[in-house]
């Protein structure tokens, strides 16, 4: 059998599988005949005697109703993972060298505890946007101004009112009709903020998340792919970004500025030829797919990481798909399980998204392998494009686009190997050039 | 003579409450409701003190103190900066642009007049 010394808990995928069809109640006859391989070849599959990946993997992981990423590197491995973003929020690592060992002997335990941390990251989310939204929320602001702005008026009348000796009738008529008024316009802004707050309230986690999380949940839940902007259709983009329900106008603006995208990508790269081409698979090379068809490298990215998952193309599962500024900020993300890039900045810099921003038009490929023995790896594809300045002296605006295939979606092919990691804080490796921070693992 | 005092604020009533308490202690008060002009006011007329609020019209407080703070004939002007936002961030802001006092609304009448004198006779 082929071994693969870089991830050793691959070896086990076959056992994965046969306990995943054990658990289901399939034989080994019927999964075979399922993904249209001979029984025997199953076998070996099953007995760790043969290595699997691509399409193969996604098939059976299919069948199986699981994700291809468990059965490659194990439930364990994801969980290890959680493990560690817990231990990082916590500060500190209690016996972090018996990680693995816990989450193999208790995983109810550990699966709770990453859960637990998972909440109290979503939770934390929400109270840094709510404080966020109290500073900055500009109707929030002016009406909670107004409120205050009411009662002091009101506060100030009746100080006069009521303290410092007599007053001329004159200016007491004046003083309680000002009152009134302050009165009357402060039950009104009272309300205004109260409905306002209440609309909030109904709107639920949406009106706590930022723009771009609002976005990428729409884009989660549609699989980033957009059937409706297949076909080229003048204000297709925009009637969609409109017609989506609970998200703020922002966030539907930012939708719309991606939809016209994906729609021009589309119209760009016709989905069937593209296919047809190969996209996304071992031997379709995206530098080649953008040469054959007369696009830019970004845009053959971005169209292969929004391919359909439902069979006609060649992932079972997500790819990963990053966008980020000059400043590195991570404006698109589609997640893929294993890839983790902070928004705000705590990502590590060896990531190829972040070298192609140095030398925009030059194209990266890189297998990024993430550190510990069962964590992901990617085949990923990066460039960095320079949008012409529009003024003279004024600066170019260049983003970086990085398409990241799991290992699990696609066999890694002949390109560098990169040792890069979660972010120093949480990243193990020791003796790392890159290194920003003392990591809480190592 | 008797001071004068120069109130930038918008909302009319506060307007009154505060010059009428005021004028009552000996107070010239001159009201400005507009933060674009405000600057040209207290230019044309410098007075002894001024009372600032911060969400003006066309202009926010912060930046009227900023050029009062930079303009040499009037950055000696004690400012009373009286505003609804009260957060630690504006309060920093405004001592950091050079403000004399900074008080958050509501405000007792007795409050706002014991700053006004002790600012003057500083």
């Amino acid at each position: 059998m082929p071994k693969d010394p870089a991830n050793p808990s691959h070896h086990l995928t076959g056992s994965r599988i046969r306990a995943r069809r054990l658990d289901l109640g399939l034989s080994q006859a019927a999964l075979a005949q399922a993904v249209a391989v001979s029984p025997s070849y199953l076998n070996l599959i099953e007995h760790n005697r043969r290595r699997i990946g691509g399409r193969l993997l996604n098939d059976i992981a299919r069948v199986l109703a699981v994700d291809a990423a468990v059965l490659t590197s194990g439930a364990e491995g994801m969980l290890v993972s959680a493990l560690q973003a817990a231990a990082a929020m916590a500060g500190h690592l209690p016996e972090m060298d018996r990680l693995e060992e816990f989450a193999g002997r208790f995983p109810g335990w550990a699966g709770l505890i990453a859960a637990q941390a998972a909440r109290i990251a979503a939770l934390e989310g929400q109270v840094a946007a709510m404080t966020d939204r109290l500073s900055h929320d500009p109707r929030l602001a002016t009406s909670l101004h107004a409120v205050i702005s009411a009662a002091t008026a009101i506060r100030a009348s009746a100080d006069i009112l009521t303290t410092g000796g007599a007053l001329d009738p004159d200016w007491q008529d004046r003083f309680h009709r000002n009152i009134l008024s302050d009165s009357v316009r402060l039950a009104e802004s009272s309300r205004a903020l109260a409905g306002y707050l209440e609309q909030a309230e109904g709107a639920g986690d949406t009106a706590l998340r930022s723009p771009m999380d609002e976005v990428a949940a729409v884009l989660d839940g549609w699989g980033w792919h957009v059937p409706a902007l297949e076909t080229p259709a003048a204000g297709a983009a925009e009637a969609l970004a409109a017609a989506v329900p609970g998200i703020g106008a922002a966030a539907r603006a930012l939708l719309a500025g991606w939809l016209r995208r994906y729609a021009e990508d589309a119209a760009a790269l016709p989905l069937a030829p593209f296919l047809q081409a190969g996209a996304g698979g071992a031997g379709a090379d995206p530098l080649a797919l953008a040469a054959r068809f007369g696009v830019a490298l970004d845009r053959v990215l971005r169209r292969i990481a929004t391919l359909p998952t439902d069979g006609r193309g060649p992932f079972a599962g997500p790819v990963g798909l990053v966008v980020c500024d000059a400043a590195g900020v991570i404006v698109t993300m589609r997640p893929a399980p294993g890839l983790a890039l902070g928004r705000g900045g705590e990502a590590c810099p060896l990531w190829p998204l972040y070298r192609v921003l140095g030398q925009p038009g030059q194209p990266v490929r890189a297998e990024v392998r993430l550190p510990g023995e069962r964590a992901a790896r990617f085949l990923c594809y990066a460039v960095a494009v320079a949008r012409p300045a529009d003024a003279w002296d004024a600066p170019p605006l260049v983003e970086a686009t990085m398409l990241a295939i799991p290992d699990a979606q696609a066999p890694l092919r002949d390109a560098v190997p990169v040792a890069a990691g979660p972010g120093c804080r949480i990243c193990p490796r020791a003796g790392c050039a890159a290194r920003r921070e003392p990591s809480i693992i190592a | 003579m008797a001071r004068r005092v120069l109130l930038i604020e918008d909302e009319p009533n506060i307007i009154e409450a505060i010059s009428f308490i005021l004028s009552r202690d000996g107070w010239t008060v001159h009201a400005h409701a507009d933060g674009t002009t405000a600057f040209d006011r207290v230019r044309a007329l410098p007075p002894d003190l001024i009372i600032l609020d911060v969400m003006l019209p066309g202009r926010s407080g912060f930046d009227i103190l900023r050029d009062l703070r930079a303009a040499p004939a009037l950055a000696a002007i004690p400012v009373l900066m009286l505003t609804a936002r009260g957060q630690t961030k504006d309060r920093e802001l405004a001592e950091r642009l050079g403000v004399s006092l900074f008080m958050t609304k509501p405000f007792s009448n007795a409050e706002v007049l014991a700053n006004v004198r002790a600012l003057v006779a500083e």
